[in-house]
């Protein structure tokens, strides 16, 4: 660590002010608060059904979540406001927590229509298939995969652990400002799981950053968060430095969960 | 709006659009005269003109069925014309005669038939209302002993093959809209491959309905005899027209020993406005007829169009180790309704069949797969595979299945798989999230639901099918 030193605060890249969200009826989001620096990791922790996943999706855009007040600036700009697949192209990605099949469309077009649907966007010119696959194949072996992933349909017959992993190779090749993880860890095996933070924390630049969603801290002696908040009852009750997710593990939710209700 | 998958928008039909040509079109109403007519325009021999009778004295006779799963109001026989042409119809020897109009409304469609613009590898026989006018690479085919010709030529010019054949695998009284057919069918193209010859290019038919309150009832007669090889395709459009209009079509394939028949359709009749309005009643015969041993013949489909399709392109497998296929895409948007599937006979010995059928179904369309599966007493060892998929985009459309099964030797083998899938959100919201828009979403999830499909079609139209697909189901998501 000492060698690192103390870098410098990158700009803001997302900032979220009293975020409230329902789905069907039910508010879930009660005032989230949050603010995300360029550069930063920042992991997301709580108890089952504290909002974490909602978190997540709201800020994907899952048309399944209403927004009922507050907001979210991304890059300065009303993320909100934005369809998720202008979100996506701006540079948000999403990991999802249950990532889902597509039959019959290989992982290789499927991955090759979102570089080129984010280039398309960029003004930049659209891949081939021949110059894609020979971009994909330094990502392919940094998550321990060979080409014969590609050529199965998108996570359809995958194993928990192997649609993780497809999620991660899909945030490697897409290689977003903005990184939401939710859940990624769970499922996986500790080779697995290695192999995936080691993946994660390679991609840590001074002008991006992640949000990690998850449950256990097992993930976070991968990859080093700036800051650890804890989710609860939709609202982030406390946060503090990567101490506080051991913390956690020791001590459980319940004295957050009070304090929660206390504030 | 409970779901955000819903039909919005009805994208306008590419299609459409009219040509103003002078037709020359026979009265509305049919009768003996009539037959007699369309047969002298054509100017037939005798035993055409007998045969065309005989089915319709058997047609008068017989009730229109309506067992299919499709609902519409009563057709009125007599409000339609049989018989339409644009005027002047010249000889056909040369393309430099055929009027710049029709050349001008196939280019229009992408079937290009001018010499200079043609399709590499491609020879097509283009149709126009009841006509025939114009047959690309004619000639070249005939170098090799192909005859690729409209079916009025071929029956003037090759008596014997189409007598030999015609009716052979369909017959006149086979059901209500083939005996129509028979009686009143104007033209349609006749292939003739000889033993041992593969075709050297694919042989397609472009059949275009123009003229108003006009029926189309073409006829398509493909005859590979042993050893030979063929890979046929057939695609369809009408103009945008407030009333119904009706397509009955025969279209009879036989294969003799160790012959292959591929046909492939890609069906693009105008399917109606999104209230129902108009389109084209698709009531089609198709039946192959693996005469030979280890013959093969393989249907393979996509459906997009008519506002009601009726057909079930079957395989009678007649030869011993015979095999028969049918790869089917159905797709029914906004009220569209198709009753479609296939019919496999098993008579000989060591007989395979093949089905993967692929419904779609989007705004209130309706689709339903009707399949027949008949093991015959002397078919030992037969098999069949059959695969039906149902993929529903909203709440508001439907999908049916009626598979029948009839074995009668126990040596069969019968494998059956189905499923049903709604087109998810989660999934639309996946691939938007990894920056697809809707449209492309869509189009990707069903284009891999149709894969197994689409990888049958020849190259150079797999590539049009998936388009065709995607405009379809355009605004079908909103």
């Amino acid at each position: 660590m000492t060698g690192k030193g103390k870098r410098e605060r990158g700009k803001v890249l997302l900032e979220v002010r009293d975020l409230h969200a329902s789905v069907e009826g039910r508010e879930i989001l009660r005032g989230i608060d949050l603010t995300v620096r360029a550069g930063e990791v920042h992991a997301i922790m709580g108890p089952n059904g504290s909002g974490k996943s909602t978190l997540a999706q709201v800020l994907a855009g899952h048309p399944a979540y209403t927004v009922t007040a507050g907001r979210v600036l991304y890059e300065g700009h009303d993320l909100l406001g934005m369809a998720p697949e202008a979100r996506a192209r701006e540079g948000v990605f999403l990991a999802f927590q249950y990532p889902v099949a597509i039959r019959g469309i290989t992982n290789a077009y499927f991955l090759r229509s979102a570089v080129n649907a984010i280039r398309k966007h960029k003004g930049v010119e659209e891949l081939g298939p021949v110059e894609f696959m020979d971009a994909l194949e330094e990502k392919l072996k940094a998550i321990g995969w060979d080409s014969s992933y590609l050529s199965r349909p998108v996570n359809e017959g995958f194993s928990g652990g192997e649609k993780k992993r497809n999620e991660i190779l899909q945030l490697a090749v897409l290689d977003p400002k903005l990184a939401i993880l939710d859940e990624t860890d769970s499922g996986l095996d500790i080779d697995a799981l290695k192999t995936v933070a080691q993946t994660v924390d390679k991609l840590r630049r001074p002008d991006n950053a992640t949000v990690l969603v998850t449950h256990y801290d097992r993930i976070l002696t991968h990859i080093e968060p700036d800051v650890v908040h804890v989710l609860a009852g939709g609202r982030i009750v406390k946060s503090g430095g990567k101490e506080l997710a051991r913390e956690l593990e020791e001590k459980g939710y319940d004295w957050l969960r009070e304090e929660a209700v206390v504030t | 709006m409970s779901s955000g998958i819903e039909a919005q928008v009805l994208q306008p039909y590419k299609y459409g659009f009219v040509t103003d040509i002078e037709s020359e079109t026979v009265p509305p109403g049919l009768s003996e005269d009539v037959i007699r007519l369309i047969s002298e325009k054509k100017g037939e021999p005798a035993w055409m003109v007998d045969w065309r009778l005989k089915a319709y004295r058997n047609w008068l006779k017989s009730p229109e069925p309506h067992w299919a799963n499709v609902q519409y109001g009563p057709i009125d026989y007599q409000a339609i014309s049989y018989y339409a042409a644009p005027k002047q119809r010249p000889k056909l020897d040369s393309l430099e005669q055929v009027d710049p109009k029709l050349l001008e409304t196939f280019e229009k469609l992408g079937i290009p038939i001018e010499e200079r613009k043609r399709l590499a590898g491609v020879a097509v026989d283009a149709v126009f209302d009841s006509v025939s006018v114009a047959t690309t690479f004619r000639e070249e085919l005939k170098k090799h002993g192909v005859i690729f010709c409209a079916i009025s030529d071929a029956i003037r010019e090759y008596p014997e093959l189409v007598q030999q054949y015609l009716g052979s695998v369909v017959p006149y009284n086979d059901n209500f809209f083939a005996a129509l057919n028979s009686a009143v069918f104007t033209d349609g193209s006749f292939v003739y491959v000889p033993k041992g010859v593969r075709c050297p290019m694919e042989l397609s038919t472009y059949f275009r309905i123009n003229a108003e309150s006009t029926g189309q009832f073409e006829r398509t007669l493909i005859v590979a005899d042993e050893g030979s090889y063929v890979s046929y395709l057939e695609g369809c459009s009408a103009p945008v027209r407030d009333e119904n209009q009706l397509h009955a079509a025969v279209v009879e394939l036989v294969a003799l020993d160790r012959a292959t028949i591929k046909y492939s359709t890609i069906q693009n009749w105008y399917p109606g406005d999104e209230e129902g309005r108009g389109g084209i009643y698709n009531f089609v015969t198709k039946r192959g007829a693996c005469r030979g041993r280890s013959s093969k013949i393989s249907w393979t489909q996509v459906e997009t169009g008519s506002a009601i399709t009726w057909k079930y392109p079957g395989c009678i497998l007649q030869g011993d180790d015979s095999i028969g296929e049918f790869y089917s895409v159905a797709v029914t948007n906004h009220r569209q309704q198709a009753d479609t599937g296939t019919k496999m006979i098993h008579m000989g010995k060591n007989t395979r069949s093949t089905i993967v059928s692929k419904g779609i179904s989007a705004g209130r369309g309706q689709n339903t797969y009707r399949g027949l599966v008949k093991i015959l007493k002397g078919a030992e060892q037969a098999r069949n595979y059959s695969q039906c998929d149902s993929m529903l985009i909203g709440d508001r459309c439907g999908a049916h299945t009626f598979p029948y099964i009839d074995v009668r030797n126990s040596s069969a083998i019968m494998e059956h798989e189905a499923s049903t899938s709604k087109i998810g959100e989660d999934q639309i919201f996946y691939a938007k999230q990894r920056g697809l828009s809707a449209e492309d979403a869509v189009s990707m999830i069903v284009n891999g639901f149709c894969k197994e499909v689409f990888k049958e079609l020849p190259m150079e139209f797999a590539v049009e099918a998936q388009r065709l697909l995607g405009i379809s189901l355009e605004g079908s998501v909103g």
